[in-house]
């Protein structure tokens, strides 16, 4: 089961890559917790997170070649 | 006959027409920030004849941002922004209304200037504002359209418009504010010119085709845009019911609601104008104004050490300090990075960032 996730703004910085493919990620807390590990910069940081383009609030189940997007709040005006 | 008309253009598109131009002629627009996003957003609202434009700001024109701020010339530099703007529009149209509001947002001011206008347009550059223009947009069911940049990347949506029997704000988008550090500002990590000049100018687009009925709005919709890529992704937002619970509901609540402390309630060393008054008569103070230099008001009030935030995390590290520090800026943003790398590299210095800045401790000296 391969999923991929999208960064933005200051996420893609820290992580170094605007996109990123996982695999055996079952569902939303299992893939925070995978990236803090692999990621520990983002520890602390503040985004919101879309499957499939669609804003999600609680724990969502992954299916295969779903999408992940991780956005976060722009303050500059 | 004369037949020139100035809106001729617009005038003769398909579904626009006379009625498009007589809504727009009706219609009244808030802009809160008259820089980056409000400046280009200003100009085309202006252009297309939006019959009432109101202008939020109180800053003053500084040369960094005149790669930018488009409405701004050279010999602006220092001349309060609302002023400025409301001079080159009204040359741009005279045929429009430019109502100028040289003040700071607040809660206690913010519904009662909102209240007048149809739309209300984002141009703010930091959290405590955007959330608190949200809530009162909310509160007074105004269509808000949201706009905010960082480096090559924008953001931009319309928030409190429904569709789809779906009405959803930045509070859905995005529950609770990051903390300063965690989302750096402008003045920090810079921004392209012309970022704000797409999506200030695609706020205008958005505001446009609300007010005249055409097209799709981005209600309910993020767009991000970012320019190195060429890439556009659009998110669908849904309502958070934890939001929906923590904002506001009244007049009462929403003045009660501290703004300053929500957007950075994990800054226990933020002193107040009036604290900071006593702390400096009281004992010697190291204190740092960590604004970019020339950035205006000068401060001739007391001594100020200038370690520029962009340069800070390399001017502290060889540097000891024997007294308190304290650390200030604009309106109190960016001193709470630099707090922030401060105490990252000397954990026991006792330290503080000076609230509202020095335009609060400034407007509190006048009073």
């Amino acid at each position: 089961m391969n999923i991929t996730i999208l960064f933005f703004g200051q996420l893609a910085e820290v992580t170094g890559t605007s996109s990123l493919k996982l695999s055996g990620i079952s569902d939303t807390d299992e893939l925070k917790n995978t990236l803090r590990k692999q990621f520990p910069a983002l520890e602390g940081l503040t985004y919101s997170i879309a499957v499939n383009k669609k804003m999600i609030q609680q724990k969502t189940t992954l299916k295969h070649e779903d999408e992940v997007a991780l956005l976060p709040p722009f303050s500059g005006g | 006959m004369n037949t020139e008309n100035r809106y001729q253009r617009q005038l003769q598109l398909a579904g626009f027409g006379k009625e498009g131009q007589d809504k727009l002629a009706a219609a009244k627009i808030l802009v809160i920030g008259a820089g980056g996003l409000g400046c280009p957003a200003l100009q085309y609202l202006a252009g297309a004849g939006v019959g009432t434009l109101g202008i939020v700001d109180f800053d003053t024109i500084s040369l960094t941002n005149l790669h930018r701020q488009t409405l701004y010339a050279t010999d602006d530099v220092g001349k309060l922004k609302v002023e400025v703007a409301a001079q080159k529009l009204k040359a741009l149209n005279p045929e429009i209304e430019i109502i100028q509001y040289s003040i700071q947002l607040t809660n206690l001011n913010a519904l009662d200037i909102i209240k007048d206008y149809d739309v209300v347009l984002d141009g703010t550059d930091n959290f405590s504002t955007r959330y608190l223009v949200n809530d009162a947009c909310v509160l007074l069911d105004k269509t808000l359209i949201y706009g905010a940049v960082m480096r090559f990347e924008g953001q931009v949506g319309v928030f409190n418009l429904e569709k789809n029997n779906l009405k959803t704000n930045y509070r859905d988008l995005f529950p609770t504010p990051p903390d300063a550090a965690s989302a750096p500002s402008c003045n920090e990590v810079g921004v392209l010119g012309v970022l704000p000049g797409i999506i200030g100018t695609w706020q205008a687009s958005e505001a446009i085709k609300i007010i005249t009925g055409i097209g799709t709005p981005l209600a309910n919709k993020i767009l991000t845009i970012n320019l190195l890529q060429n890439s556009v992704y659009e998110f669908q937002l849904v309502k958070n019911p934890k939001s929906a619970k923590e904002i506001p509901k009244d007049t009462a609540s929403f003045e009660r609601f501290n703004y300053e402390s929500f957007c950075n309630k994990n800054h226990k060393n933020v002193i107040s104008v009036e604290a900071f008054n006593q702390l400096i008569k009281k004992e010697n103070c190291n204190i740092i104004d960590v604004r970019e230099l020339g950035e205006m008001p000068v401060i001739s009030e007391f001594e100020t050490l200038q370690l520029p935030l962009s340069n800070f995390r390399e001017s502290i590290s060889e540097m000891n300090f024997d007294t308190t520090v304290v650390l200030l800026c604009q309106s109190g943003q960016r001193s709470l990075t630099a707090l922030d790398l401060l105490k990252k590299q000397h954990p026991k210095l006792k330290a503080f960032s000076l609230e509202g800045g020095i335009l609060e401790w400034k407007k509190q000296k006048n009073i």
